[in-house]
């Protein structure tokens, strides 16, 4: 019995439904209607509609990705630090998943409207009044609310990952507690840091459901263009040309990441 | 003598064009306790595999009582494997990981009851039936997978390194526990190991191995005292290995100075190998009166003896000694002939492999 | 002291953060007012109404459904691929484990139209069986992420040992390795159909006219204004979760304390 035969399955449904796939959108991106070769899909990035989406997806995505990090780092050390199990911290997380993510998006309007909850409570306590609901503030909230997950669970991995020897070693050696943290704690985070950016930073650069119910159909992400081109538009050779486009991002990302996590591998050895 | 249990007939194994075993040739006696010896990548492992039938041999038979087993399921032989890491089944408390074999061949419950009863007796752990692996400390562990084999009645019980991630102590310990072991239950036993100690504390045969080939095999006695060539004697024990010339029988020039020695038939004017062991080297006060002059360079306590070093004739030569020395002393060196022992010079590597049982 | 109250307060806000929108779509449940901004007075209605809405309780079961099928493919095929990858030589195992973090990795948008361009193509009639083709190619990759882990530390020797004992390779899998690695198992189908559940990109662009998941109804909702009864069902989905994890997070527990103590 080969038991690599196993893996049968799975490669027919890879080929089928990820591969080929995604060879249809490379040939729609660099064909136009009649099927002739072109890169005008491609070069449609370019014209200031598309550019702009872009530039703002890209502004709002890194945006969201950074206050991620800043948030989670902390909240992913201390759970490190405390004894609670990580199934504890996964529920934590997975568990808001079963309420509709559209929904609890959606919720967001409730709570940040010139009449919603926060409002009330801000005048409640004397502050002046939140006005971010259909701006990109709005959106880089959806984002950071929706995402923030994917930051704080690799951090957490790779923080847990630390032998505490390591650590006392560095206290040992006459480190601080700052010291430790810049020298030690945080270059042997650095594969975490670096799946957690990639794990935001690309649901971030393309979603269009976030900017759809926070901004108020006015602000238009690329997500939100290519979405029009294949359902309301209907010109699948631009969509998958500008799908390439993002494409390039994304696997410029993992590019970068690979770098970065080879140095650090490096640097911490 | 006892009858032969399993024949191993020109068994050859390689991996992706590695050549790990080259015409093999080793049988194993009734209720023998049989080691195979080596450094790591020999073919030991592989040897031991290709019996239990985790591996198939590219050429050559295996035959267990007679019959041709070579092609035979692990699952359908009359043998067991004590594993290297224990392989105890973690979600399986320790009733359940003895009863294992017996469950499958469809025993009676009673029957497999008084079984691991009777096994948890035989390896001193009774009473931990209910335990689970994982609160077990690595010499109980080993032994619950001991048990776990020999409840099955095996007529042969192979050992993949079975006290490797033991510590010192309880491997000194597990080991007269095997010796007793299988003085109690008469099954043969194959032991795999590179720790020379262990090989020689336990066993009636070792098959000593290297780069695949089998190069010597003997009972620990003569292993250790008359090495067949310098692999040997380099991986038995500390020794003295000097390349030297046989002048004749009985005289072998050493370092350019003769020596007296019992070996015989050689030739005139041979090139060989010398062995001569630490203890069997003798230091005269008097320079003059050892065969050949040196001075100490080394010199360390050990407890048992002292560990020298002698620098002479351009070799440094260790002694273990319970007289002492201190470094710079010009001391004599004396060997009586018993214990020098000369070795073919290997021609080429092939020649290494000595395949005949004694 | 202070350090550990200042920690407890950060990790409170956080979950407060992350909460918040919860009891907010909890409170509009029972909002008597089909307004989101108003309060109207508390009121079961929704709960009630909910049970006499077709078309959500058609969306829910297609969901469910769905989520089902495809975690049991995706587990199916996942932990095969891995148990596969363990006998393969290092270049094959990181091709395929390569392949399978294309849909994890990949924007869900593109993974969308890709599968939508495919299935137009093939001239596959969208609905029912394209999302859930769909939902079975991104939850491959969840069933490999926490099969595989569990099948790297399985030693090859209790396999082995097994089959010394005596059992055929399909008792030794069974009673040895399955065991093992079940865990991993239930996470992955878990994490699958948790994935599937909570997808609305992906179905979006694989579905066709005439069939809705939850997702992508509140999303043709979002714009006419949602039905309460949604805020309803997706409160009775969230309190039964939040129910049966606490009670399976606590009996295994209990179990434990018990096992304990016979020592």
């Amino acid at each position: 019995m080969n038991k690599k035969l196993l893996s049968a399955p799975y490669l027919l449904w890879a080929a089928a439904f990820i591969i080929i796939p995604l060879l249809m959108v490379l040939y729609y991106g660099f064909t136009d209607k009649t099927g002739a070769f072109t890169l005008e899909n491609i070069a449609a990035i370019a014209t200031a509609e598309h550019g702009k989406a872009l530039w703002l997806s890209l502004l709002l995505s890194l945006t969201s990705t950074l206050i991620c990090l800043l948030l989670a780092y902390p909240l992913a050390m201390i759970l490190a630090k405390s004894n609670k199990g990580k199934s504890f911290l996964v529920l934590l997380f997975v568990l808001p998943m079963w309420m509709n993510f559209l929904l609890r998006t959606l919720a967001w309007l409730t709570l940040l409207e010139k009449t919603g909850v926060i409002n009330n409570i801000l005048k409640l306590i004397g502050l002046p009044a939140l006005n971010i609901i259909n701006t990109p503030a709005a959106i880089i909230l959806g984002m950071v609310y929706n995402f923030l997950p994917f930051m704080i669970l690799p951090l957490y991995n790779a923080l847990t990952k630390i032998d505490s020897n390591v650590i006392n070693g560095a206290r040992d050696l006459g480190a601080d507690g700052f010291q430790t943290f810049l020298k030690i704690i945080f270059p042997l985070s650095i594969p975490g840091v670096i799946s957690g950016i990639t794990m935001v930073f690309v649901p971030a650069l393309t979603t269009f459901v976030i900017s759809t119910i926070l901004g108020g159909n006015k602000i238009l992400l690329i997500g939100n263009v290519i979405e029009m081109e294949f359902t309301t538009t209907g010109n699948w050779n631009l969509g998958s040309g500008l799908s390439i486009v993002l494409m390039i991002f994304i696997v410029l990302n993992m590019v970068l990441s690979a770098i970065f996590d080879k140095e650090g591998e490096g640097t911490a050895l | 003598m006892k009858n032969v249990l399993v024949n191993l007939e020109h068994i050859s194994k390689s991996y992706d064009g590695q050549l790990v075993l080259d015409d093999l040739n080793l049988y194993i006696r009734e209720n023998e306790f049989l080691t195979l010896l080596g450094p790591s990548g020999c073919g030991k492992t592989t040897t031991l595999r290709i019996l239990g039938g985790f591996e198939t041999p590219d050429t050559g038979r295996v035959v267990f009582e007679g019959r041709d087993i070579t092609n035979l399921p692990p699952n359908k032989r009359q043998l067991n494997t004590v594993f290297q890491k224990y392989a105890l089944f973690p979600h399986m408390n320790i009733a359940e990981n003895i009863a294992f074999g017996l469950k499958i061949k469809g025993k009676s419950k009673s029957y497999i009851d008084d079984k691991i009863k009777y096994a948890l007796k035989l390896v001193n752990l009774d009473g931990y039936e209910k335990r689970m692996p994982d609160s077990l400390s690595g010499g109980q562990q080993q032994r619950i997978a001991i048990a776990r084999a020999i409840v099955n009645e095996p007529k042969l019980l192979l050992l993949d390194e079975p006290l490797g991630a033991l510590d010192l102590k309880l491997r000194q310990d597990m080991q007269y526990e095997l010796i007793r072991l299988k003085n109690e239950l008469g099954i043969t036993f194959i032991y795999v190991t590179h720790d020379q100690e262990e090989a020689l504390t336990m066993s009636d045969t070792i098959v000593v191995m290297n780069q695949g080939y089998i190069q010597q095999i003997g009972s620990p006695e003569r292993i250790y005292n008359e090495p067949e060539n310098a692999f040997v004697a380099d991986f038995i024990g500390d020794s003295n290995i000097i390349g030297a010339t046989m002048i004749e029988d009985r005289l072998v020039n050493i370092l350019g100075y003769r020596f007296a020695c019992v070996d015989e038939g050689f030739g005139r004017n041979k090139p060989v190998d010398v062995v001569i062991r630490p203890e069997d080297v003798e230091l005269t006060k008097d320079p003059a009166e050892g065969t050949i002059q040196g001075v100490v360079s080394h010199l360390i306590f050990k407890g048992v003896h002292y560990e020298m070093e002698v620098q002479a004739c351009g070799f440094e030569w260790l002694v273990h000694s319970t007289g002492m020395f201190p470094v710079g002393t010009p001391v004599g060196i004396k060997v009586d002939p018993f214990n020098i022992q000369i070795m073919h010079k290997p021609a080429s590597e092939d020649e290494e492999a000595v395949g005949v049982n004694e | 002291m202070i350090k550990t109250t200042a920690q407890r307060i950060y990790v409170a806000l956080i979950f407060i953060f992350l909460y918040a929108p919860i009891a907010t779509l909890m409170v509009l449940s029972f909002n008597a007012s089909k307004s989101r901004a108003k309060w109207g007075g508390f009121t079961f209605k929704w709960y009630a109404s909910l049970f006499e809405n077709e078309a959500i309780l058609k969306a829910l079961g297609n969901t469910l459904l769905i989520a089902f099928l495809s975690a049991i493919f995706a587990t199916l095929i996942g932990t095969a691929a891995c148990i596969a990858m363990q006998h393969m030589k290092r270049k094959g195992r990181a091709l395929l484990i390569g392949i399978a973090n294309i849909p994890m990795l990949n924007a869900e948008i593109v993974t969308g139209i890709s599968l939508m361009l495919l299935f137009i193509f093939l001239g596959i009639k969208f609905g029912f069986m394209t999302i859930l083709l769909a939902h079975i190619t991104f939850n491959i990759p969840y069933v490999i992420l926490s099969v595989m882990p569990r099948v790297k530390q399985l030693s090859p020797s209790t396999y082995e040992a097994a089959l010394d004992l005596g059992a055929s390779h399909l008792q030794a899998f069974f009673k040895v390795v399955f065991p093992d690695i079940l865990p991993g198992i239930v996470s992955g189908f878990i994490m699958a159909f948790t994935m599937s559940l909570d997808d609305f990109i992906i179905t979006y662009f694989t579905k066709g006219a005439g069939i809705d998941t939850l997702s992508t109804k509140i999303y043709t909702e979002v714009r006419k204004g949602i039905k309460p009864e949604m805020y309803a069902l997706s409160t009775l989905i969230f309190v039964t979760v939040l129910i049966l994890l606490l009670l399976v997070n606590y009996a295994p527990r209990k179990k434990q304390d018990t096992h304990s103590a016979k020592k």
